[in-house]
């Protein structure tokens, strides 16, 4: 019999701890096939954040080590520094990339630290318990918010690929999301981009990936999905912002 | 061959860390200690090492350890509220076992404080300051030359334990010019080393190992108490095997003096100054302040009627020599603080006013 589906190698064979319908494993896996397809998974050294992805060190079949929280990119520019030759990514949440990290990632980026950082925005605060994010949404209910969020006390959501995007040494920002087959496929194709950019040197590059929270959203996995496309998608328009033309 | 040169402390400090082997240098401006960063800047890359200003103390004690959990060698230098910054950090290396040499040029606080010398941060290097059953072993030189050397032996005790090691000076032998005998370029640590020396460091698997984990998180209450025990095994050992300090003329001493790095200096002419007024005077000098020498304690005269604690802080230190003297002698202090240092003659004064009372 032809075997026309294959587990990435990158994923070692072990269940994950996320909750039903969580699309952490989903953005776990896009980034592992792209890099064993780049033949790069014995190059790679991956920074985990502070997040529910703290772990994914058990699942990535990479060199990985834990950063203290929101401090992946500067963890990663260290990394970078010492060894030139290696791909080097972080993975972060939006609690710990947008708000207690919002400055490591912006001297990233404006330094031109040739890494790839996947951002895993969910909206929510998914391993304290569902506490508001600097990218819950105006009206979503959050355990810090159970009016849901009003922009004359928390402001408004913040746009981080916008934000990154003007900043010169972020070569390649797209925004992306995990809410359809279709979108999940050009999910994967903007996070070999962002390798490609990183492989060619080229500079920071950076994959928003807009995700789930059925948990702490209180939805299940279906309605989260609709939920993610209905609300999410209108505010954090997906597309890319900057891509330079060697990876075209 | 060794040569010798006249350098400035915060020079001398860079290159010494630079002929240890350090190849990765990251920090963030802030006097007395911004020579550091900027000698580094202009050197480092001529021996193939990489420097980066980094957009906080936050940030560059977390490129230091990115740099170091690839198995190079890394120094970092700040001064006291920068080091305030650092401590989440060093909490952070000590739990995920990432050696690192960090270089604090102390400075007058609280709060930013002042930039002229202080030792106000002995309790923040000594007792912690990040979170949780940590201690980063501290050395207290108190001249340019045994910096030098004590930055240099840094590197290879951060490697041995696993964990970071910080060498405390002030603002005054970081600013000051001496006479330094600079060490041997030490060769740096090579990919094949790091494999055999380091087989925990990130360097990515090849497809020929299974992939390596630096990590600090342990969720399990059983996994996390084996660790710290584990650690603490560690800074045990430490206490057996890092200890360093010099005693001088304690016997016969009617007061003993207990002080580091520039106080220590002080000291000495002060005790000179007591022996031209027919008293007796002798000096314990902690080098390591983290393990604290308590056995010098041991070795003082029981004629010795006082000892001193002489500080560029409130009596921080004179916590550590009450423990460590344990009601067998009184103990005093003498200090000054936000910057000011005393003279001799000043510490000589106040010392027979204390035996006055005493007597
Ligand atoms: C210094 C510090 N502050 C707070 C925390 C608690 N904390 C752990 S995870 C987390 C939020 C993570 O949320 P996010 O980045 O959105 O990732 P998610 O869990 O949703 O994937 C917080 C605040 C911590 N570990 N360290």
């Amino acid at each position: 019999m032809k075997k026309i589906f294959e587990y990435t190698k990158g994923m070692l064979p072990v269940s994950t701890h996320y909750c039903p319908g969580c699309t952490h494993g989903i953005a776990h896996r896009l980034v592992m096939e792209v890099l064993e397809e780049r033949g790069l998974l014995g190059e790679s050294i991956g920074v985990a954040p502070i997040g529910c992805s703290i772990l994914s060190h058990n699942y990535m079949n990479v060199d990985m080590c834990e950063s203290a929280h929101g401090r992946a990119p500067a963890v990663a520019s260290g990394i970078r520094r010492a060894m030139p030759d290696k791909i080097v990514f972080t993975y972060q949440g939006d609690g710990d990339l947008a708000s207690i990290g919002a400055g490591e990632i912006v001297h990233a980026a404006h330094r031109g630290e040739k890494f790839t950082t996947i951002f895993v925005n969910n909206a929510i605060y998914g391993m304290t318990g569902g506490q508001m994010a600097p990218t819950t949404l105006i009206g979503q209910k959050s355990t810090t918010g159970i009016e849901g969020r009003k922009k004359e006390i928390s402001g408004m959501p913040l746009r981080v690929a916008e934000m990154l995007a003007t900043i010169d040494g972020a070569v390649f920002v797209e925004r992306v999301a995990l809410n359809t087959p279709a979108n999940i496929r050009k999910a994967k194709k903007a996070i070999d981009k962002a390798f490609a950019v990183q492989e060619k040197r080229l500079g920071f590059s950076f994959v928003e990936v807009l995700s789930t929270c059925p948990t702490n959203w209180g939805l299940n996995p279906v309605e989260s999905l609709k939920w993610l496309g209905k609300n999410m998608i209108p505010y954090y328009p997906l597309g890319n912002l900057r891509s330079p033309e060697e990876v075209e | 061959m060794k040569e010798k040169k006249l350098m400035k402390g915060n020079e001398a400090f860079a290159e010494a860390a630079i002929r240890g082997g350090c190849s990765l240098y990251f920090g963030y401006p802030i006097t007395p200690q911004n020579e550091i960063p900027e000698y580094m800047s202009r050197e480092l890359h001529k021996v193939g090492g990489t420097f980066a200003q980094a957009e906080s103390e936050l940030a560059a004690i977390n490129m230091a350890y990115g740099g170091a959990l690839t198995g190079k060698h890394v120094f970092i230098s700040s001064s006291s509220p920068g080091i305030a910054l650092m401590q989440e950090g060093m909490s952070f290396l000590a739990s995920a076992e990432v050696p690192l040499v960090i270089m604090n040029v102390s400075r007058g606080g609280p709060g930013v404080g002042g930039i002229q010398p202080g030792q106000g941060d002995y309790r923040q290097v000594t007792k912690g300051g990040g979170n949780g059953d940590y201690h980063v072993p501290v050395f207290a030189p108190a001249s340019i030359q045994e910096s030098v050397d004590i930055i240099y032996e840094a590197v290879p005790i951060a490697d041995e334990y696993r964990n970071p090691v910080m060498v405390l000076v002030d603002g005054m032998l970081g600013q000051m010019m001496e006479p330094v005998v600079l060490p041997p370029i030490r060769r740096q640590i090579t990919s094949e080393e790091i494999a055999q020396k380091k087989p925990w460091a990130l360097t990515g698997h090849k497809g020929e190992r299974t992939h390596n984990v630096v990590k600090s998180l342990r969720l399990k209450p059983d996994e996390l108490e084996k660790h710290n025990i584990h650690l603490e095994d560690k800074y045990k050992k430490m206490k057996r095997e890092l200890i360093r300090y010099q005693t001088d003329r304690l016997q016969g001493a009617t007061v003993v003096f207990v002080a580091f790095g520039t106080m220590s200096r002080i000291i000495n002419e002060a005790v000179d100054h007591l022996e031209k007024a027919g008293i007796k005077a002798g000096i314990i000098r902690p080098i390591s302040l983290w393990p604290f020498p308590d056995q010098a304690f041991d070795e003082i005269d029981p004629c010795t009627k006082v000892i001193i604690s002489a500080e560029l802080s409130l009596g921080q230190m004179m916590e550590d020599i009450k423990s460590a003297v344990a009601g067998r002698f009184p103990v005093e202090l003498i200090y000054r603080v936000g910057g000011m240092v005393p003279t001799p003659m000043e510490v000589a004064d106040k010392t027979k006013k204390i035996l006055e009372v005493i007597a």
